[in-house]
């Protein structure tokens, strides 16, 4: 009867890549799966190269992509058919929202065969193009994710080069790509030189429009984003969680300990956050540099709970309790919030995450535990348990398809925070065994 | 171990400051060692830009351009970004105070162009004024400038002022929805009192022809190193080059949701609730027997009114969700609807929040709509809190808004185009369906009252806000109550 989110779209969406090979179709489909997956919409890519690597169990060379090679095609083709089915089989079976077909789709041919299905099924269609004559860039793609791909494992670099420029010529005679006029009753996004210039067409709903917003806020300029919680604070120590309280002595301890490390780092540019909560505040004071505070980066609230230990919400809330740890991602506290609203909360702070460059993020615990799940792409029931120590800086560096971490924990004593889920999620369980998982604390 | 004896330690390192609490908006700010509070660290929310912007509008008459700016500048303002519009048409009424008929825009009339040259550059003067002299941070420069020189002479203007440039192009040939423009905008200008309407669309059309030979539109390849929007058909589609920073993306998300399809947005509060009566604030209480004879005059007046497809959204609220249940319709729950967060205040009277916090209660008088409560939020807050919602009221169409008393004054203040001084004081009785519905360049506004006695829970500014106050007078404006 009622929905207990805003409806995204009222009907499973596929999104369809188009573009020559080396153009960042996949780059783009892995991120744009990854962000819709935390914001709560599930989305899965179907990458057809894999349907065609797990046919043709060894690639030879790029004549398999030759236009005049009908054998190839109709491998091709029935991989194509098979993505599309697996594609039905997400959307009706296992729930799925969005399906991104990530393929070169390069004829109209193809293209036209897709909406088709589409419209049978009673899917809708999203396009994005991505165009690019940049030869460096296509040429530093290669480099980066085709060199390491299994068709190329006994390949040497300079081969592999060879070969794939060869297979891009394959597709280029009959690229037909996406014509402002003969597809202006397709919904698309056309993205130019890796985001220099974009055409959008007829965007249909919000959550069309939500991934062209997040299309054209991102970049591959190479960067690094720092996340660490605030140094170790009063209530820390005391096991008590929430509150707005100021930094333990070897919270200061971090402080000068981070604004050394920062310094060691030479970063060019360095922009730093804060929530609006005195510890993380008192920790970037230590770095000397400007900082902006973000209300949204403020810790999770844990309403009727603020400022207790475990042991005292177990005291007067066992239930509560129980219920937390049987599902801790959308368990809300009495009066105050859940992780899926703090994810829904720290959603601008990833988009302008995405659009800047060196950042470095002073939060909290379960704040730093949403960011981290958005760029090591964790889900729901992974994400409350990550860890996120005090006193331990991360280091991002987008990378490939992914994200490098490297984790430099900078030897200032803190107490632990980190409180595993208990065997025993029962309502019916006794203290102990709830209190069983609970870190030490004064 | 404190800030002195660690500093000592270390050579070169400065000494660690200390926070204090703004009062009135509870941001932990360091206070130099006279504890006054510095103004050293950014304390916007976000940075939108480091320099102010330009938006320059591009296209012929009629193509929307007033409508964008004014809409852009309201949104802009609403979440905090001081914008103002120079329309280039305003200030060559002012200088040209009769206007006789389309040949002032011939562009072979020398003396009409020696005026007009003239109004853009005093406009232009005007927007350096706001945003280097007046605290401005965006100003839109609402004029065709579809001649590329035109566009040359700001782009220097900019460079010199040290100001971003970011164009907005509006191109359309649908005639339909031209003379849609004509009839909804045109007709009522200032220049075309004295005519007919026959003779006033004549006369336009003419006036638009004047343009179209020298129009050069903005170009992919020619312009491509200028940052822009290129808004075709309404919307249909767009081009994108070239967005700069944050303000830039915020611009052109904003202007890629909103549409001109005809449509009604109505907002009303929940039914009166059982807090309400008791005079106390915030909570999350059931509905009072009146507040459900609400709900149901509400479901009976949505059923007379017979919206075409009408979406209907709540907050997580109790109240909210038992008004909806009562109109019969599925409806949406949204978290960002919920009630302002009192903070310690919660579920207490007036009364009460005077007896244990005087000082807070005087501090909310003095600026209501950026004090916060402790532990809880300001107007300030709630307008961030509230932005992806406006946003998704732009891409809807018909949508009913059961909410609440703050929230609902937020949204009010984005449709009507309110100050953050006006906002927390606008009357938004229980009980009440505004129906809003965009006319011409703003919005027109029905007060339906459903008959349904409820309390008041407005509270006026009092006349002696000084933290000094006898109770009394703090307590001079409280509505009645049990």
């Amino acid at each position: 009867r009622f929905t207990s989110r805003p409806q995204f779209t009222n009907c499973p969406t596929m999104i369809v890549m188009v573009g020559l090979p080396a153009r960042g179709k996949t780059y783009i489909s892995k991120k744009l799966t990854r962000y819709l997956n935390w914001i709560g919409v599930p989305t899965q890519v179907f990458n057809l190269g894999q349907y065609r690597r797990e046919v043709v169990q060894t690639y030879k060379n790029y004549e398999f992509f030759r236009p005049d090679n009908e054998e190839a095609m109709k491998i091709r083709r029935s991989c194509a058919s098979n993505a599309l089915k697996d594609i039905a089989n997400y959307f009706t079976k296992e729930q799925g929202q969005v399906a991104v077909f990530d393929a070169t789709n390069t004829t109209r041919e193809r293209r036209g065969a897709i909406i088709s299905f589409a419209k049978e099924k009673g899917y809708k269609v999203f396009f994005i193009e991505s165009v690019c004559d940049d030869p460096e860039i296509i040429e530093a793609n290669i480099m980066q994710v085709k060199l390491s791909s299994p068709d190329y494992e006994n390949y040497d670099k300079e081969e592999a080069l060879v070969d794939f420029l060869k297979r891009i010529d394959c597709y280029k005679m009959s690229y037909v790509p996406l014509d402002e006029e003969k597809d202006r009753h397709l919904s698309f996004i056309k993205i130019f030189n890796v985001g220099s210039r974009y055409l959008v067409n007829r965007v249909q709903d919000h959550i069309q429009s939500r991934i062209v917003y997040y299309l054209m806020n991102i970049h591959v300029t190479p960067r690094s984003i720092y996340l660490s919680r605030h140094g170790e604070s009063e209530l820390n120590l005391l096991g008590r969680i929430g509150g707005d309280t100021g930094l333990s002595s070897q919270g200061q301890k971090y402080a000068k300990a981070l604004a050394e490390f920062i310094r060691g780092q030479s970063i060019k540019d360095l922009k730093v956050w804060t929530s609006h909560m005195k510890r993380t505040i008192q920790t970037a004071e230590a770095l000397g540099v400007p900082y902006e505070q973000w209300k949204a980066l403020n810790e999770i609230d844990a309403g009727v709970c603020e400022e207790m230990t475990y042991e005292e919400i177990q005291a007067t809330h066992p239930e509560e309790f129980a219920l937390r740890d049987q599902d801790k991602y959308r368990y809300r506290y009495p009066k105050g919030e859940s992780y899926e609203d703090l994810v829904h909360r720290l959603e601008p702070v990833i988009m302008e995450l995405e659009r800047q460059e060196n950042v470095l993020v002073i939060c909290h615990q379960a704040v730093m535990r949403c960011l981290l799940a958005y760029f090591l792409d964790k889900s729901a029931d992974d994400l409350p348990y990550l860890k996120c120590p005090l006193h331990t800086v991360l280091k991002l560096t987008p990378l490939a398809y992914g994200c490098k971490v490297e984790s430099f924990y900078l030897n200032i004593q803190a107490v632990n925070t980190h409180r595993d889920r208990p065997t025993n999620v029962n309502v019916a369980r006794k203290p102990e065994e709830a209190l069983q998982t609970v870190p030490e604390h004064l | 171990m404190n800030a002195t004896e660690d500093s000592t330690e270390q050579s070169g390192n400065s000494l660690t400051r200390e926070l204090t609490q703004n009062p009135l908006k509870k941001i932990w700010v360091p206070s130099s060692t006279n504890g006054l509070p510095d103004r050293h660290i950014s304390q916007r929310k976000v940075c939108m830009t480091n320099c102010p912007t330009l938006i320059v509008t591009v296209g012929l008459p009629a193509r929307g351009k007033t409508y964008i700016s004014k809409k852009l500048t309201r949104y802009l303002n609403w979440i905090d970004v001081p914008t103002k519009e120079f329309n280039v048409g305003q200030y060559r009424r002012e200088c040209v105070k009769i206007y006789k008929s389309f040949e002032f825009f011939r562009p072979d009339n020398e003396e009409g162009l020696k005026i007009r040259k003239q109004c853009a550059l005093a406009a232009l003067n005007d927007v350096r004024q706001f945003l280097t002299d007046e605290g401005g941070q965006v100003a839109v420069f609402d004029a065709t400038n579809t001649t590329r020189e035109r566009r040359e002479t700001i782009l220097r203007f900019a460079e010199q002022n040290g100001f971003k440039v970011f164009f907005v192009e509006s191109v359309c040939e649908d005639p339909d929805v031209i003379a849609e423009n004509i009839v909804q905008v045109k007709l009522g200008s200032p220049d075309y009192t004295h005519c007919n309407t026959e003779e006033a669309v004549a006369d336009f059309m003419k006036r638009i022809k004047c343009y179209e030979n020298s129009y050069q539109p903005l170009d992919e390849e020619l312009d491509r190193d200028l940052s822009f929007i290129k808004i075709i058909d309404v919307g249909r589609r767009y081009l994108v080059n070239r967005v700069q920073d944050h303000i830039q993306s915020r611009i052109v998300y904003y202007l890629m949701n909103i549409h001109i399809t005809p449509r009604s947005i109505y907002l009303c509060r929940h039914g009166e609730s059982d807090l309400n009566i008791k005079g106390r604030i915030g909570g999350d209480s059931g509905l009072s027997a009146r507040g459900k004879e609400f709900a149901k005059s509400l479901g009976q007046f949505i059923q007379s009114q017979n919206i075409h497809d009408l979406k209907v959204w709540t907050s997580q609220m109790k109240r909210t969700i038992q008004t909806a249940e009562a109109v019969g319709v599925p409806y949406e729950q949204w978290k960002a609807l919920n009630e302002i967060d009192a903070g310690v205040c919660e579920e207490l009277t007036y009364e009460e929040i005077q007896q244990r916090y005087p000082l807070e209660f005087a501090l909310r008088d003095q600026d209501k709509y950026r004090y916060r409560y402790p532990k809880g939020e300001s107007y300030e807050d709630l307008v961030q809190r509230l932005e992806p919602v406006i946003m998704e009221l732009e891409r809807q169409e018909n949508v009913l808004v059961i909410c609440h008393q703050a929230v609902m004054r937020c949204l009010l203040a984005y449709f009507l185009d309110k100050t953050a001084e006006e906002l927390p004081y606008l009357k938004c009785p229980l009980h009440t369906v505004l129906k809003l519905t965009p006319m011409a360049y703003g919005c027109k506004v029905e007060s339906v009252c459903l008959n349904v006695d409820a309390v008041n829970t407005h509270r006026d500014r009092p006349s002696n806000i000084d933290v000094s106050r006898l109770p009394e007078e703090a307590l001079l404006t409280v509505p009645d109550h049990h």
